[in-house]
């Protein structure tokens, strides 16, 4: 079932994108594409508008960073619900400029995961319509999901590093 | 009549002050009555975030039952309130609205601060945890424990008794109390 999906999605793809598509594979037998960042917009409205694809729900998004600290990617998880289809849409971009256009005119619904996504991760959704922090407090200046600032508070006093194998 | 139905029952009530004792008049210090009041009526704010505050509900509950303490009515509102219960993770976003919490209470007002988390992060040391209240507002009393057992949430109030009973009337103009609140950046 995955392995059509696969199939499927990427000769549509191919023919409407060509040389945008990274890589499709079968992940977990979960189909995933990998897919350029300046032409993820325009994919993303393609697999939600064609009438045959019908991706029509995104079922989630959201941001990673690359193990070489170098790049950071956004996810889409996306659902045909009458076939009960999914597929995944992965885009890496450089750190340096973390610009991706937004998916808020496509699903309402990407608003908040955008603002989750720019407040841990520093990602700048463009058009976005309120890209501001939502769950960090207001007054931070770090994105704390990159691996470049430390996860613990530092202020604390009473803990060993050699009790924690540091 | 009441004297000899409190002798007989096991129930024991506010003991009087040390004082003069005469017919048909006593004589005490007022710091003395005042504390005595005000170590049997606390009203607390609870500020129950996590799980603390599920313990804090079985020390509340029959069981334990709190009332016993003064503590019948618990006040959820800052300005009617004499202690401030902490009982949770606070997190930085949340910080500002203790605060608030705590400046509206008036005078006297004492702040408990119960388990780790209030206390000083406990296992949440990470960037969106405040690591302990007392970097933000004055702590009386601490109570270790994650979660701490209703006995010793009731210990923490017995000091925070304690307190109240043995407060001079004049701490709360000092100078150093002055100090103390100012070092917190609260006027």
């Amino acid at each position: 079932m995955s392995k059509e999906i696969l199939d499927q999605v990427e000769e549509k793809l191919n023919a409407k994108f060509p040389g945008t598509i990274v890589a499709a594979e079968l992940l977990y037998d979960f189909a995933v594409f990998t897919v350029k960042h300046d032409s993820v917009h325009d994919i993303l409205k393609f697999l939600k508008e064609d009438a045959d694809l019908n991706f029509h729900f995104l079922t989630d998004l959201t941001g990673m960073q690359t193990a070489d600290e170098k790049q950071l990617g956004v996810i889409y998880h996306l659902h045909n619900m009458p076939k009960n289809r999914r597929v995944r849409i992965k885009t890496f971009f450089d750190i340096n400029k973390p610009e991706i256009p937004t998916a808020v005119d496509l699903w309402p619904g990407a608003n908040w995961m955008e603002r989750e996504t720019y407040d841990f991760f520093g990602v700048r959704f463009k058009g976005h319509p309120n890209l501001v922090r939502i769950l960090n407090v207001d007054e931070m200046d770090i994105f704390p999901m990159r691996k470049e600032y430390p996860l613990e508070d530092q202020v604390r006093e009473d803990k060993e590093d050699k009790m924690f194998g540091r | 009549m009441a004297d000899e139905i409190i002798k007989k029952s096991k129930l024991e009530i506010a003991k009087q002050p040390e004082g003069m004792e005469g017919p048909g008049f006593f004589a005490t210090k007022v710091d003395d009555v005042i504390g005595m009041a005000r170590a049997n009526s606390l009203w607390p704010l609870p500020f129950a975030t996590s799980c603390c505050g599920i313990e804090f509900m079985a020390t509340m509950g029959s069981h334990y039952d709190l009332a016993r303490f003064g503590m019948e009515r618990l006040s959820f509102s800052p300005r009617q309130a004499d202690l401030l219960m902490v009982m949770g993770t606070i997190a930085k976003k949340m910080g500002p609205t203790l605060r608030q919490v705590y400046e509206q209470m008036a005078e006297p007002r004492w702040v408990l601060s119960v388990g780790a988390c209030a206390s000083s992060g406990g296992i949440f040391d990470t960037y969106s945890v405040l690591q302990g209240i007392d970097r933000i507002i004055p702590v009386d009393v601490y109570v270790p424990g994650c979660p701490p057992r209703p006995e010793q949430i009731i210990e923490g109030i017995m000091k925070i008794q304690e307190l109240a009973k043995n407060e001079s009337g004049r701490r709360r103009h000092t100078p150093e109390y002055k100090k103390l609140l100012n070092s917190y950046g609260i006027e």
